[in-house]
């Protein structure tokens, strides 16, 4: 199922205004897609991984 | 600590509560006051997310986990990145769209109340163990600098802690969040540098770092597939990714924070803020701790950090006794200093075999040391409310840094608990208004009223979170509880929502029964194969259990699934 799907039923959060309108884009200059900008995250932590895994080798 | 510490203390801490508390005057109805004022930019709501999370608990009893055990603790932190990503991606789109002020609504509204009230249930009670945990941090701090005793320390700090944050509302945590974050990363800079600089001339990075990865500090990566073994990348990746998921997904302590962004944008700039610097910063927290590590290489610390319990098993009779293992621990460190002299004396000349010797020579006497320390550590009441390494970083900072530095770093402790216990009782006050209190038992009352009602029981839960922390007996390490305290609940909570967001022909009767029965399943294994299994496990079972039961529950209890629609 697709959760994209969910909609409000209006009968709770009344409290506050208006839910968002679409966003598809960051707003980014270089990741102006949220999918482009997943992916890099993704890419900054397997970096991390590999950093850290030299580290504990090469000091081992 | 001496004057000039009191006044950067003092000035800190007051300056930015009353700030806060400034700038969010005048704010009186229910909805600026639990959910903000929805107008927070991305780096905002990315450092309320970051403060949220870094509670005092972080910076007083992470360095010790580096200290005593290296940088293995980093491994939880893997499943951060993964799981803002899918909250991001899959459950803030839903949150905003529904317009929600708790994430309990939501379940109310794809299942029935009484899934909703079961999800708000376990929400507060673990957050509601968790805060005395966040609680009894600083208490160790203060408790150790002013020799007062723990209890009146939790109960002291507590009080401070609460009327705080009733004054203040949501907004006023977010104001005051981002002047804490900046004083804890200023704090935590300056014990870096000051901890680089204290290292023996001709030691340099390489060298400290050597040391380290030989005594097994630096064994950042492991690749162990041993249940056993409570940090592995495996565990981190996926245990720890459904841990996250739970806690930044449905904790409600977090997604009050993310949902005060103006928009889906920004909040979900705010996560990724955090997806990316996490793990960057507890890196830094962690190697500070190695790096004490190596400095009490040289210089000899006390035998047990916590000097005032020390002190009082000593006069417990004990007085002999301590002052032979006092000995013995200067001896078996004098011994390891010098083997550390001759390996960097055969290194700088540049004789490997020689070095290699001395290394050796060097763990040997290091384990004689850890010997000696564990001696300390049977004569002090092993039913000690904390484990020693939790003293390791402030004792260092008493010990070692300049006037001034320690007052800026004892701030560093209150900026980060105030932070995180605000947002923890803006929270619970939340559900307990929202998921009980309006949905249950007084359902149409003035907005006024449900203000009022929203500060009485955040009141309430800030004593509750004392009474734990008074009571409770903390054989972990403080971080460490922080984390199997939320391995045992969160799980079924996750299980909820994946089954919302992803099951939709399962309906509330058959998850409700689903949840509990895998809750149990969680508790019998926590209760039963604590040893035999790292925590971080109970995270991706306890969540199948959830979804897995009331799958097979749906064709038995039936029920109409509920739609959520327009």
């Amino acid at each position: 199922m697709n959760p994209a799907d969910d909609k409000s039923s209006g009968s709770t959060g009344t409290l506050t205004g208006a839910a968002d309108s679409g966003n598809d884009r960051t707003g980014l200059p270089w990741l102006r897609h949220w999918r482009t900008l997943y992916a890099f995250v993704l890419s900054v932590f397997v970096l991390w991984v590999v950093l850290l895994t030299l580290l504990s080798r090469i000091f081992s | 600590m001496n004057v000039l510490d009191y006044v950067v203390l003092l000035g800190t801490i007051l300056g930015i509560a009353l700030y806060g508390m400034w700038r969010t005057r005048g704010r009186h109805n229910l909805a600026s006051y639990l959910k903000g004022s929805g107008d927070a930019p991305w780096l905002v709501v990315g450092l309320s997310v970051m403060a949220t999370q870094a509670s005092a608990v972080t910076f007083l009893s992470t360095p010790g986990q580096g200290f005593a055990s290296g940088l293995g603790f980093i491994q939880i932190y893997f499943g951060i990145p993964i799981a803002l990503v899918i909250i991001a991606a899959v459950f803030l789109p839903i949150y905003r769209r529904l317009n929600v002020i708790t994430a309990y609504e939501y379940l109310g509204q794809r299942f029935d109340a009484k899934t909703r009230l079961l999800g708000a249930a376990v929400f507060l009670l673990q957050r509601g163990l968790g805060a005395g945990i966040t609680i009894y941090a600083p208490a160790i701090v203060l408790s150790t600098v002013f020799g007062w005793s723990l209890d009146a320390t939790i109960i002291c700090s507590g009080l401070v802690v609460i009327a705080y944050t009733v004054s203040g509302g949501s907004d006023a945590v977010n104001v005051t969040q981002n002047y804490q974050i900046a004083v804890i990363f200023a704090g935590m800079v300056a014990a870096g540098v000051v901890l680089l600089h204290k290292l023996p001339a001709g030691l340099g990075l390489h060298d400290a770092l050597t040391l380290a990865g030989g005594m097994h500090k630096l064994q950042a990566v492991n690749f162990s597939a041993d249940p056993r073994e409570r940090y592995t990348l495996w565990s981190g990746v996926l245990g720890a990714t459904f841990l996250m998921l739970a806690y930044f997904g449905t904790d409600q302590s977090q997604v009050q924070r993310y949902l005060t962004g103006a928009s889906l944008r920004e909040s979900r700039l705010g996560l990724m803020f955090n997806a990316i610097f996490k793990i960057p910063m507890q890196f830094f927290i962690l190697s500070l701790g190695v790096l004490l590590f190596v400095f009490y290489q040289f210089e000899q610390p006390p035998v047990y950090f916590n000097q005032v319990e020390w002190r009082h098993q000593a006069e417990r009779g004990n007085a002999d006794r301590a002052h032979a293992i006092e000995m013995d621990f200067a001896v078996a460190h004098a011994r390891e200093r010098k083997q550390l002299d001759a390996w960097l004396n055969a290194r700088g000349a540049g004789d490997t075999v020689a070095a290699a010797a001395a290394r050796a020579a060097v763990s040997a006497a290091h384990d004689q040391v850890e010997t000696v320390r564990a001696r300390a550590e049977m004569a002090v009441d092993p039913t000690g409310k904390t484990k020693d390494t939790d003293y390791v970083f402030i004792t260092f900072i008493l010990d070692y840094l300049p006037h001034g530095v320690i007052g800026l770093l004892v701030a560093t402790f209150f900026a980060a608990a105030l932070s995180a216990k605000a947002a923890e009782l803006n929270a619970l006050g939340s559900a307990t208004t929202v998921d009980f209190y309006r949905h249950v038992v007084k359902p149409r009352a003035s907005d006024a009223h449900y203000l009022a009602a929203s500060k009485w029981f955040t009141v309430f839960w800030g004593l509750v979170s004392i009474t734990f922390a008074v009571s409770a007996t903390l054989a972990e390490n403080l971080i460490q509880a922080v984390n199997i305290v939320g391995s045992i609940f969160y799980p079924v909570m996750l299980g909820l929502f994946v089954v919302g967001f992803f099951l939709r022909w399962i309906g509330g009767t058959a998850v409700f029964w689903g949840a509990l029965a895998a809750q149990a399943l969680v508790v019998v294994l926590f209760l039963c194969f604590r040893h035999d299994l790292s925590y971080l496990w109970y995270n991706p079972i306890g969540c199948a259990a959830c979804v897995l039961f009331s799958a097979v529950l749906q064709p038995v209890l039936g029920g109409q699934a509920k739609s959520v629609t327009a």
